[in-house]
């Protein structure tokens, strides 16, 4: 009886803390301008579909996809399992879902073989990331913490796999040995096989091992679960919202800003302008990103479900060739900004500051090197666009601190003075033809 | 090199001033225009066009940039203004169709200028000249190119950035080259490193250049011609082969140009 209502009490801890470090993100994703993305619906579930639930873009990459499909399924389809024990937890039965009978054993081996594949495929991207550094993970922005993190969630999926697979090792010897308790259930295929490393125990540490694990895996559940909204992790849940708000139209087209189209239009010709809707008349604000909040709340959400990877910074050719450019980082730095603005904003109040912006974390160095090519937005197997972030912060550079690179300047000015980024004269753009 | 003659290439200004409204505008494009390597490609697509009878024309002096590299550098209010002009000089020629032989110009009009009100068929040389070398209005010698390793440069404004990759294959098949993929091709490919304002300023610091990367890659395929279709990839393979000193034995050239030397009319 004490278990079940200290087993409860965890659950609606865990539970409670979860809502709030959820709130915390969706909080500090809000703070994001408006992106107003509702269009095209069939296309956004579409694009979900494949993208996200069918992990289409993993496969440039066969063997972390395929290691990632284990630990992806193995996530989803174990959850059943979870189910189970929150059943068990709370009214203090024994596998509840045994009622199921023949179907029974099936689905629990069924869910063997996945932690089994889980844990394989964890021990494989364990020895990717420290043993044969692969250099993706090695990166300039991977520093301890973020290698850590990933050692961190690698460990626990292999902890909590190999609970439950000892469990129902001790359970299935219990059903062997005929204890009441533990009702004979047919044979799980994947513990079956460890049952002999337990034989020697006796019935009553077989118990005691049997209920350590179920406790050990399912406290440990609650507290990872806990941890996620702190980790990199926590792309288990925004990926699929983050691949539905994605981008769709051709990778090529950037952002208009219609707030200079007035400007322009105004320029161009005085008088027409003023037949222009009213959206121009409204205070046009700044041009560009200096702040993670200057990003709308998509772009926040990017960086939020970015899961450090790499495959962005990989495919970058500034970043494959040494220049300081890294898509990751990017994202990277939008998020960590976010985290700081959001801490910032729940001590001091909505509208507090601490002096700092993106540009205190991205220097003007790495956004000059972006050759815009889109490498790092096709990669994304979840859709994040590292690009429009460089752009946006560009802009700013650009059009409220005038200060871009000389001879990019030098590049304005001939646009605007000869209609050509070179120095040359209108009157010569038919010599081509001419011999 | 033969001494070349002055080409026919039908201006918009005159056209409409005898009343006449071409069916294509032929946008030649700044490095088309002024840079000395692509000039060549634009008088290769310009000689196909005459050659297949297309009824077009070019703005000749009246071009001007289409602000997409100030956009790219993050330069909105440039980009807007030049956009702006020309969607007004387009209205005034009432031109529906704009046939580019720069995927950057291509894409700007396609993808960016219909959201500042100018709305246009919008097709890139590659995928016309695809076409036209499918319903065989263009008959190339198909002998040409036969056992000459051939690999392609995809530009990422064609390949990445508007989904533009089977069509210069199929061309080069056409043709009857022996393709030979880089190791990262098609959406994978590698860029130049002259896109997003990159053409016109030093590179950052790094370890290599990204045209000496991209060149390395393409000499990895051991090919006699490196094909590409933008010009500021063909600057920058240019350049690379000439760091790699491979200029006596690897050329580098745009597909047009590689049609219209298996049509006899090039240059």
């Amino acid at each position: 009886m004490i278990e079940n209502f200290v087993f409860s009490l965890l659950l609606i801890l865990a539970v409670l803390l979860f809502t709030k470090n959820v709130r915390r993100i969706a909080q500090n994703i809000l703070m994001g301008k408006k992106a107003g993305i509702n269009d095209q619906k069939p296309r956004r579930w579409k694009t979900m579909a494949r993208v996200a639930i069918g992990q289409s873009k993993m496969g440039s990459r066969p063997i972390s996809a395929v290691l990632h499909i284990f630990v992806y399924v193995g996530f989803i389809v174990i959850n059943i399992e979870m189910l189970e024990i929150l059943i068990d937890g709370v009214f203090g039965t024994h596998r509840i879902l045994a009622f199921l009978g023949a179907i029974y054993p099936v689905l629990i081996s069924m869910f063997e073989i996945l932690a089994l594949l889980v844990i394989l495929a964890c021990v494989f991207f364990l020895t990717r990331r420290n043993l044969v550094k692969v250099p993706r993970f090695w990166n300039r922005e991977m520093t301890t913490w973020p290698r850590s993190d990933a050692n961190i969630i690698l460990v626990t999926e292999i902890l909590l796999m190999s609970s439950i697979l000892v469990m129902n090792a001790a359970d299935g010897l219990l059903q062997e040995r005929g204890h009441t308790y533990y009702a004979a259930m047919g044979t799980f295929l994947v513990s079956d096989m460890m049952q002999p490393w337990f034989a020697g125990m006796s019935e009553g540490a077989l118990i005691n091992l049997e209920r350590a694990t179920w406790w050990f895996h399912i406290v440990g559940v609650f507290i990872f679960l806990n941890y996620i909204p702190y980790s990199k992790h926590f792309h288990i849940f925004l990926s699929f919202p983050n691949v539905w708000y994605s981008k769709l139209g051709p990778l090529g087209k950037m952002d208009n800003m219609p707030a200079i189209t007035n400007e322009v239009k105004m320029m161009l010709d005085p008088s027409g302008a003023q037949d222009m809707p009213a959206e121009g008349e409204e205070d046009i604000g700044q041009f560009g990103a200096k702040e993670a909040t200057d990003l709308t709340w998509k772009h926040l959400m990017d960086a939020y479900t970015c899961t450090e990877c790499g495959r962005c910074t990989s495919s970058c050719p500034a970043n494959i060739t040494g220049k300081k450019l890294s898509p990751r980082k990017v994202v990277m730095d939008v998020r960590d900004r976010m985290e700081e603005i959001g801490k910032l904003v729940g001590k001091k109040g909505k509208d507090a500051t601490d002096g700092n912006s993106l540009f205190d974390r991205i220097t003007d160095e790495e956004l000059w090197a972006c050759t815009t090519c889109n490498a790092c937005t096709h990669e994304c197997p979840v859709n994040i666009d590292p690009l429009v972030v460089i752009l946006e912060l560009r802009r700013y550079l650009v059009m409220e601190k005038a200060s871009a690179p000389g001879e990019i300047n030098t590049t304005f000015s001939n646009i605007e003075n000869n209609g050509a980024p070179w120095q040359f004269s209108h009157e010569d753009r038919m010599e081509w033809a001419e011999k | 090199m033969a001494e070349k003659e002055k080409m026919q290439v039908p201006v918009m200004a005159d056209l409409v001033a005898e009343g006449k409204k071409p069916d294509y505008l032929f946008w030649v494009g700044c490095a088309g225009a002024f840079d000395d390597r692509y000039k060549k490609v634009t008088r290769a697509f310009a000689s196909i066009l005459n050659h297949m009878g297309i009824d077009y024309a070019v703005l000749g002096t009246e071009e001007t940039c289409t602000g997409d590299p100030a956009r790219r550098a993050g330069n909105e209010m440039l980009f807007q203004m030049q956009a702006l002009q020309l969607i007004e000089l387009f209205e005034g020629y009432e031109i529906k169709k704009i046939i580019t032989i720069c995927p950057h110009c291509y894409n700007v009009f396609k993808n960016e200028y219909p959201e500042l009100g100018g709305n246009y068929e919008v097709i890139s040389y590659v995928d016309f000249l695809d076409q036209a070398l499918a319903n065989g209005s263009l008959k190339p010698d198909l002998e040409k190119y036969k056992g000459i390793r051939i690999t392609f440069h995809d530009p990422c404004y064609l390949a990445r950035a508007n989904d533009i990759v089977d069509a210069p294959r199929n061309i080069l098949n056409l043709l009857g080259g022996e393709i030979v993929e880089m190791e990262r091709n098609r959406y994978y490919a590698l860029c130049c490193g002259a896109g997003g304002g990159q053409m016109f300023k030093e590179a950052e610091k790094g370890d290599k250049e990204v045209f000496i990367e991209r060149t390395e890659e393409a000499l990895k395929t051991d090919p006699r011609v490196i094909a590409s279709a933008c010009p500021f990839c063909m600057v920058m393979l240019t350049d690379g082969i000439k760091y790699k000193n491979r200029e006596e034995d690897v050329k580098n050239y745009d597909i047009a140009e590689l049609i219209a030397l298996a049509l006899g009319s090039n240059q």
